[in-house]
């Protein structure tokens, strides 16, 4: 039982044609086990929420009440494409697993938003915030090293985005860039008003990779979508979750989680 | 590419003699089983080697489903029973001609006494790259053979293609969709009625299936309410050669006129697109209206509406235009044009 099902194409080629879709099980109860795991180590196991630094009382007075952390434009690309996200998602796989309906338009719809969205935020990201926030740093790297050394030292604040936040975000960029560079080229397999069908735009063990990787891309978001839902509605990252909505966050989470030093303080009314 | 051999594979055969144990034997082997009613559909798959069922479910000694018994005012046809024994059928004839001369537009005379109306409307399509065992989408793959640039496709579809593009390739079909009939299916967990018209399902909602049916579940009977019985019935089929050949394009109508207006009407075509479509747009526009030439030019402009030919198959949509026309109007007033 592979991962890739294979087919014969008419030139006697043995091509791979999609993933095998039990993917979609694996991928959706480990994203499920993660949760349960997570859910249990973080109730029972978990160190306490304690940080080996702290921001100096004449400091902190300085720090306005609500932070800015995510402007409007961010915000509105957030959730346009998380919508676009899950119409992808119920659309590819709930046909797969018995929910039958006519899914292709609705799938390729919220693909060209999804890819919009992303180009769209690509371009606000590079010329219009801090981009370099969201990838690991030389500080993220010291800290995982200083923890590795000595493991039970606290941690220290954050910067703009904890470490682990900034890794889903590097595998979730990888994912949806295969996802919807494949996603585009595969629209000439349909049709659609935007590209004139041709079936022969490649050959055929070239589609069946494309095929392949955007099976593999969208499976591996059935897990990732699950873990940053879980992650969302956590109580202990509350706080984080309505800074998505309401673009703040409050100050007596940000000094306890934050180092201003990494990621200096703005007033909303200064974003 | 289907390799023909003379001589049928290996699988387990069942014969159950009731339709509870036929549905027993489906639900204990869902999709490894495989129905087979006259075989005439299931002998192409098997003896190609390109459907390899591990267990055979023969439906042949079931009694219970065999024969055209009244029903509620109309009539109830078991699944198995033959497209001769259709024709046949005296009460068929008399007050539901359209059925009868659709089931006789089927194939050959040979065919038509082993071939059943219940396996004539859940036949698989027959487009040949997918009756050849290429991986197409039908068959589970990514790519429609039939809908590429050079590809054969003259009998394909011009309707409702959704990367797929064969089409339904039954004659009894369309005839019951125009009476309003509906199709009584089984499984394990009891019984349910679905209308004709949404027994066929085209690639959007299902790309491997033309019907309803799920694995687990029997096609029992047909049953066709009194309600359009002795109506002003049509039925043509264009094709190819006279005798054993598949619709290019077929259709059926049922209509109740009051003098020369249509007070209510049917009509279903198919060979267009992967199932049998109602026009149900053409229906509307046509009622209340004078059955006379304005009118069925207008339902035949209507009808094509939305079409898209592939590169071979174009004279499909005039075909259809004129077959619409001439159910509204008959044969004698409708003047083929190009």
């Amino acid at each position: 039982m592979g991962i890739v099902e294979w087919a014969r194409s008419p030139w006697g080629e043995d091509v791979p044609i999609h993933i095998a879709f039990y993917l979609i099980w694996v991928c959706a109860i480990a994203g499920l086990l993660f949760m349960i795991v997570h859910a249990i180590w973080a109730r029972y196991f978990a160190p306490p929420d304690a940080y080996a630094d702290s921001t100096p009382p004449e400091e902190a007075a300085r720090i306005p009440e609500k932070i800015a952390r995510h402007s409007l434009a961010a915000r509105m690309f957030h959730w346009v494409m998380a919508l676009a996200m899950f119409v992808l998602l119920f659309t590819a796989f709930l046909p797969r697993v018995g929910i039958k309906f006519p899914w292709v338009t609705y799938h390729w719809i919220a693909g060209i938003v999804l890819t919009v969205s992303i180009i769209y935020h690509i371009i606000h990201a590079t010329f219009f915030m801090d981009f370099w926030s969201i990838w690991p740093d030389k500080a993220d790297l010291a800290e995982i090293s200083r923890r590795l050394r000595s493991a039970s030292s606290l941690p220290r604040r954050d910067a703009k985005y904890p470490f682990a936040n900034k890794m889903y975000h590097a595998v979730i960029v990888l994912t949806g860039i295969a996802v919807t560079a494949t996603g585009v080229f595969m629209m000439w397999r349909v049709r659609t008003p935007i590209f004139p069908r041709n079936p022969y735009l490649f050959g055929d063990m070239t589609w069946g990779l494309m095929y392949v990787l955007h099976g593999l891309a969208g499976v591996g978001l059935i897990a990732l979508v699950m873990v940053h839902v879980y992650f969302a509605v956590r109580p202990d990252k509350f706080e984080i979750t309505k800074s998505m909505i309401v673009g703040t966050m409050n100050k007596e989470f940000y000094l306890k989680h934050h180092d201003p030093e990494r990621w200096a303080p703005e007033s909303p009314s200064s974003k | 590419m289907a390799v023909i051999h003379d001589i049928m594979p290996a699988f387990e055969l069942f014969q159950p003699p009731t339709v509870e144990g036929a549905v027993a034997l489906l639900d204990r082997y869902r999709a490894q089983g495989w129905v087979m009613a006259g075989g005439l559909d299931s002998f192409d798959w098997l003896k190609d080697r390109i459907k390899r069922p591990s267990v055979l479910i023969d439906l042949s000694q079931i009694k219970e489903l065999r024969g055209v018994r009244p029903w509620n005012g109309g009539l109830e046809i078991g699944a198995m029973t033959t497209l001769t024994e259709v024709v046949r059928d005296p009460v068929v004839r008399e007050r539901y001609s359209i059925l009868s001369t659709g089931a006789e537009a089927a194939a050959s005379p040979q065919i038509r006494n082993q071939g059943t109306i219940g396996g004539n409307v859940s036949q698989d399509a027959r487009c040949w790259y997918y009756r050849s065992g290429w991986k197409c989408y039908r068959a589970g793959g990514n790519i429609c053979y039939a809908d590429t640039p050079t590809a054969i496709n003259r009998e394909h579809a011009i309707l409702g293609a959704d990367r797929c593009v064969a089409v339904n390739p039954s004659d009894t079909a369309p005839a019951l969709i125009a009476l309003d009939a509906q199709m009584v299916i089984r499984n394990s967990k009891g019984e349910r009625v679905v209308n004709a018209e949404d027994y066929f399902i085209g690639p959007g909602i299902d790309i491997m299936h033309m019907t309803v049916l799920q694995p687990g579940d029997l096609l029992t009977a047909i049953r066709i309410p009194a309600a359009w019985a002795g109506a002003h019935f049509y039925f043509e089929k264009v094709r190819d050669r006279p005798v054993w050949d598949f619709p290019l394009v077929n259709i059926a109508s049922a209509a109740v006129l009051s003098g020369n207006r249509i007070d209510r009407i049917r009509i279903a075509v198919n060979g267009v697109a992967a199932h049998p479509v109602r026009l149900k747009q053409v229906e509307d526009a046509v009622t209340g209206k004078l059955r006379d030439r304005a009118t069925a030019d207008m339902a035949g402009q209507l009808a094509i509406q939305g079409a898209k030919p592939l590169q071979h198959n174009g004279y499909k949509v005039p075909l259809m235009r004129n077959l619409v026309r001439r159910a509204i109007r008959g044969v004698e007033e409708a003047t083929w044009a190009s």
